[in-house]
């Protein structure tokens, strides 16, 4: 494309007040055509666009206005390449109005923004050939055939892997399930009709089921998955559900509640298969009697910092269920001792139920151990009960049955432990690792993905490997683009809870589909059309792209030569601020746009002008400065902002580039990371934070000091404070002096 | 044919999700959202528990998806008055109140300043003052100011209408309805806040200091009524000791018969906001149990537990009253003690529950469970329901949740 510029400058909401626009307009004399227009949003100012795209085929359009974040319907131009200059909330609102530092602020955003529509091409889609759209679920429980009949129902081809000879997973083990809805004058024990889901999967024409089957490898990026079952037969995919499930802790390890010792101590699951196999009829094990006095002790190795530190959630309402089991006999007494009884939602109305019914006695307690009493009885031990005893007074309470409400391990957890143990011995030494390798038996893995990056879906620090979000609000993030996980594998959940989540996960998979075959990333980028592109010709093979692209979306020859994987990629630009030789650019974004666009801002010879670079955030940081603009916070004329995907994107020639050329200081403004990271690329800001710790070199070569250049973490909601910030940053620097660089 | 399109009613954290989602799956969408601005009951709050994060930060990606994607069209200050027809095929009216303010609103916020009138502040819960003409609130998406009808004088003032350079004003807008065609709906329309002054026990509306847990966010949040400073409403004092009250209305036949799911770790975080900000301050919490299900969520009550400064009584709270110097006496049973105890507070926060908005969507045609909520089973096909309308939940199973009802949203359109 033959690029048509024109730079249109809007003169409302203060600009025109604040700044000499014609002044302004020198800087848009490179480009040769410019227009000031009073109100540039106004649908007169758009048809003018509109008008010169038509008539003098303007294509490349620079607008300085107000800040992107504003008039988005408004200034979309398809076709063209559009730069926002946000003169408005960066300058006129935040600047002391009419001075040289305003205007030439103005002036450098805009020459800025003309340098980066220069460096930039229109994107075009890179839509690879050949994609599938078939979605692969791995797991048929309840999540998992929830995905598969979703999807199936939108009507994609679905192929279902079942690890065991049957359908169903966990639920088949159920004899009875909790009714959905309202508990008002309902049924408090159902059938779970499992067999019906069984039968519509088995017996849907877009659902492929492989039972007896795991994936042996998995290979490519959605679109283009080649998953290798262990059946030896290979299958094309385009996008993941992983419902691989949760499996009962181990409840061996609770021998402190008799568990293994005494034959009555059950588990809440191995209740469900007595209740199943004896239709009903809860039969001791020791001897076939029917249990008259059964003990509930709730949190059996939850919420225990020696077991799982977790609450699963599921183990309150369960017991309750299995209360009704109990009450099936009339003669029988179900007693719940519990540390708090979690039934949140209209389940509360669950437990009124079992509260109202005079055969289930509840009460707080903790539990202390469970003992002999004779006679296949069991004696409760416990303390701090709600019986009327003072605190600390131990309590026993016979029983003839005793259930342990164990929780759910996720079936990632043991990959997640194999991999966290090779990385702890690795760290030890060759030898060590090799040791490591050696004696420790594999895991069972779930995914098996030939990725650089490890097998499986990478489990957070502190999710006791469940293969969760760390976002509240986006449920399916996932650091494997294209794979999302579902049910008890995602999270601790109930049954209901989980068949939601595999329809959300199977929809995202069928969105990841979608996205791969119009060429766009997913989330959060979701229209983004640009994809790297390295020079790999000038590629060294250090691995760092490959090492730090936090979704895992670059694999390696064996040379270390990079190979990009565009689909799995979610354009954030960490491998664009990782490479040393600066050879990944995006149509758009670029070390050298953004490098070009330092070197555009003018340092004045004068001593007592000072340039402060800022490279800045698009997702918090940005927003945040724009609402200190809303807010009427002032900002020292002396900074410039820019605007990047991800804080990740940091390429260290930056810092040269500024300061070499006599920028003052330079201030990084990225999220919050470690644990509990705001960053919506995972860890962009983290791995700038750590290419920044070399800055100092730089900077010593340089001979400056390294206070000139600083990172720091802003949360959108700290628009207040950061204004504030940033401008105790200047005066640091103005402390420091000019940069000898200056006059050079 | 099916109509390619999705109706999403209620713009809330559920809503929002549901139409990004959909739009991003290539359907177009139409958000219907009653307040002025999107993001609903979240852009109250301060941050969400368990990761102490704002939901600014979550709705800006929303919103910059939405309007990098154009397939979602908004009307604000709308609700839903009647759907016809059926799945693949619905009729929909659509009824909007005037904005007084239209879209060529640059948000240069001119009609504020020009703006002689002041309303109370509902989105502050009455605790702040704003101009007739006035922005929802900072981060407010849409980017666009409105006017409060009630409070305005019209056109015999009008001088915001002389201060506005855009002609975007204009204080004889009408109310409007529309009538859209849709293959799938997505009902989302959240909860409100329980009303506390139906708890005469409790003090509120009596006690000046007793405050409700929607109204401490604003009180903690930097764009609300303190700016950010936790004091009490009375007098301004910092707030030493704060006693918190769970379930106010909550598992009570009398009031919500469920459990609202989200006070006890609203309650846990709004103590870590007390415990920041003052590193001297006391928290006790009167609870009866407390509920943090799942895995972070239990991690987050074991690491606010660890705090000594914060404590937890289990019990319920009989009785809320004033005691002298603003301050606040309650009354509640020690379960474990077996006694009761009295003890005051400089401030008392009322952990109040979810009224789900089930009732107001009869005109729809969308029926009710005993309980309060949306009965599902008798929802017509194609016709959905998502979040809080389903049961109570917090953010991060509503955005679950509605991209579950995505999907069978989807196969609406798919079906036919």
């Amino acid at each position: 494309m033959e690029k048509k510029y024109c730079v249109y400058i809007c003169k409302g909401c203060g600009i025109k007040e604040a700044l000499d626009v014609d002044k302004l307009s020198g800087a848009a004399k490179k480009v040769q055509n410019f227009k000031i227009h009073d109100v540039l949003c106004s649908p007169e100012g758009v048809q003018l666009i509109k008008d010169d795209m038509v008539k003098d085929g303007i294509n490349t359009i620079i607008i300085a206005a107000c800040s992107p974040r504003a008039k988005a319907a408004e200034f979309t131009f398809p076709g063209a390449l559009v730069e926002r200059v946000n003169i408005r909330e960066f300058v006129a609102w935040t600047m002391e109005p009419n001075t040289e530092g305003t205007n030439d602020a103005a002036y450098d955003y805009l020459t800025m923004g003309i340098v980066r529509t220069q460096k930039s091409e229109l994107p075009e889609p890179n839509i690879l050939p050949d994609l599938n759209s078939t979605i692969l679920v791995i797991g048929g429980g309840i999540a998992g055939m929830t995905a598969a009949l979703s999807a199936a129902g939108a009507g994609q081809q679905v192929v279902l892997v079942e690890k065991e000879a049957h359908l169903g997973g966990f639920v088949n083990k159920l004899y009875k399930k909790i009714p959905t809805g309202s508990y008002i004058n309902k049924p408090l024990i159902v059938d779970t009709d499992i067999n019906k889901t069984v039968t519509e999967v088995e017996n849907n024409r877009n659902i492929k089921v492989y039972k007896s089957t795991t994936v042996s490898k998995t290979d490519g990026q959605p679109g283009l998955y080649n998953v290798t079952l262990s059946n030896g037969e290979t299958v094309k995919i385009g996008a993941i559900v992983m419902a691989s499930g949760w499996k009962p802790y181990d409840a061996n390890k609770l021998d402190y509640l008799g568990y293994g010792k005494m034959k009555n101590v059950v588990t809440n699951f191995e209740l469900e298969e007595i209740a199943k196999k004896n239709g009903g009829k809860l039969l001791r094990p020791s001897d076939g009697k029917p249990a008259l006095k059964v003990a509930f002790i709730q949190c059996a190795g939850q919420r225990d910092p020696n077991h799982l530190p977790y609450c699963s959630s599921m183990c309150c309402a369960t017991s309750l269920k299995q209360s009704q089991y109990v009450r099936q006999n009339e003669d029988a007494l179900a007693m719940i001792f519990y540390k708090d009884i979690r039934t949140p939602g209209r389940t509360e109305l669950y437990y009124k139920e079992a509260q109202n019914n005079p055969g289930v006695m509840l009460s707080k307690a903790d539990v202390t151990g469970v003992s002999d009493a004779g006679n296949g009885n069991m004696f409760v031990e416990m303390e701090n009960t709600l019986f009327g005893t003072k605190t600390g007074e131990k309590v026993k309470v016979e029983a003839d049955l005793v259930v342990l409400a164990t929780g759910m391990v996720p079936t990632s957890r043991a990959p997640q432990e194999y991999a966290d143990g090779l990385t702890k011995a690795a760290g030890g030494g060759d030898e060590a690792k090799k040791n490591y390798l050696e004696q420790t038996p594999k895991p069972d893995y779930i995914l098996n993905l030939g990725y650089r990056q490890g097998p499986e879906l990478p489990t957070l620090e502190g999710a006791s490997g469940f293969a969760d979000s760390n976002f509240i609000c986006f449920q399916y993030e996932t650091r494997r683009t294209g794979i999302y996980a579902a049910g008890s594998v995602h999270q601790p959940m109930n049954m209901a809870e989980a068949m939601e989540d595999g329809a959300g996960a199977a929809f995202k998979a069928i969105q990841a589909v979608d996205h791969a075959q119009r060429g766009i990333a997913v989330h959060p980028r979701a229209w983004d059309m640009t994809y790297p592109d390295p020079l790999i010709i000038k590629c060294t093979a250090c691995k760092r792209c490959t090492e730090e692209c936090p979704f895992g979306a670059i694999d390696e020859d064996e040379k270390g030569i990079p190979n990009y994987n565009i689909n799995r990629c979610r354009r954030c630009g960490t491998c664009m601020g990782a490479c040393p030789e600066r050879i990944v650019s995006f149509k758009d974004y670029s070390v050298d746009i953004v490098g070009s666009m330092l070197k555009a801002i003018d340092v004045p010879d004068d001593e007592d002008v000072f340039r402060i670079a800022c490279l800045v955030c698009e997702n918090d940081s940005y927003p945040a400065l724009d609402t200190a603009a809303i807010v009427g916070k002032k900002i020292d004329p002396s900074v410039r902002f820019i605007s990047m995907r991800c804080l990740g994107g940091m390429n260290l020639v930056w810092v040269a580039d500024a300061l070499s050329k006599g920028i003052d200081g330079m201030l990084l403004l990225g999220c919050k990371y470690g644990e509990n990271y705001q960053c919506h690329f995972v860890k962009g800001s983290e791995l700038a934070n750590t290419r920044f710790s070399k800055v100092s070199e730089t900077l010593n070569r340089l001979q400056l000091e390294s206070g000139r250049v600083e990172l720091m973490q802003i949360a959108i909601n700290e628009y207040d404070k950061l204004p504030e910030m940033i401008n105790e940053f200047v005066e640091k620097v103005k402390v420091f002096g000019p940069n000898p660089f200056k006059s050079m | 044919m099916a109509e390619n399109k999705v109706l999403v009613v209620g713009g809330g954290f559920s809503g929002l999700t549901a139409a990004v989602e959909a739009a991003e799956a290539g359907s177009d969408v139409i958000l219907v959202e009653k307040n002025p601005y999107l993001g609903g009951r979240v852009t109250q709050l301060n941050k969400y528990f368990w990761k102490m994060c704002p939901p600014n930060c979550g709705l800006e990606i929303q919103y910059k998806r939405i309007k990098n994607n154009g397939q979602v069209k908004i009307y604000t200050m709308a609700e839903v008055e009647k759907i016809s027809g059926s799945e693949g095929n619905f009729e929909v009216t659509i009824k909007t109140q005037p904005r007084f303010v239209n879209e060529k609103c640059t948000g240069c916020n001119k009609c504020t300043e020009a703006c002689p009138e002041e309303r109370s502040n509902d989105f502050d819960f009455g605790m702040s003052k704003t101009k007739a003409a006035y922005l929802p609130h900072n981060q407010a998406f849409p980017l666009q100011y409105v006017i409060d009808a009630k409070a305005c004088k019209g056109s015999s003032c009008a001088k915001c209408v002389a201060a506005c350079a855009y002609d975007a004003i204009k204080l004889d807008m009408k109310p409007e309805t529309v009538t859209v065609k849709v293959g799938a709906v997505v009902m989302a329309t959240g909860w409100n806040p329980y009303d506390a002054t139906k708890m005469d026990n409790l003090g509120f509306g009596a006690v000046p200091n007793v405050i409700t847990n929607m109204m401490m966010e604003r009180i903690a949040a930097p764009n609300g009524p303190t700016g950010g400073k936790i004091v009490r409403p009375s007098d301004g004092k910092e707030v030493k000791n704060v006693a918190f009250v769970q379930c106010a209305g909550s598992r009570d036949e009398n009031h919500l018969a469920h459990c609202s799911y989200i006070c006890c770790l609203a309650s846990l975080k709004q103590a870590s906001y007390v415990r920041e900000l003052y590193p001297d301050a006391k928290v006790k919490i009167f609870y009866i149990d407390i509920r943090t299900p799942g895995l972070y969520e239990n991690r987050f009550y074991t690491k606010i537990k660890e705090d000594k400064n914060v404590s937890f009584l289990k019990g319920k709270v009989a009785r809320v009253e004033q005691a002298p110097n603003g301050d606040v006496k309650v009354t509640a049973e020690d379960i474990h003690g077996g006694s009761k105890i009295t003890e005051t507070f400089d401030m008392v926060v009322l952990a109040t529950g979810m009224q789900p908005t089930a009732a107001s969507l009869k005109n729809a045609g969308v029926a009710m469970t005993d309980d309060g909520f949306v009965d599902q089973a008798a929802l017509p096909k194609g016709i959905y329901a998502t979040g809080t309308l389903k049961t109570p939940v917090d953010v991060a199973r509503s955005a679950q949740d509605a991209t579950g009802v995505v999907m069978k949203s989807i196969q609406s359109l798919r079906r036919k």
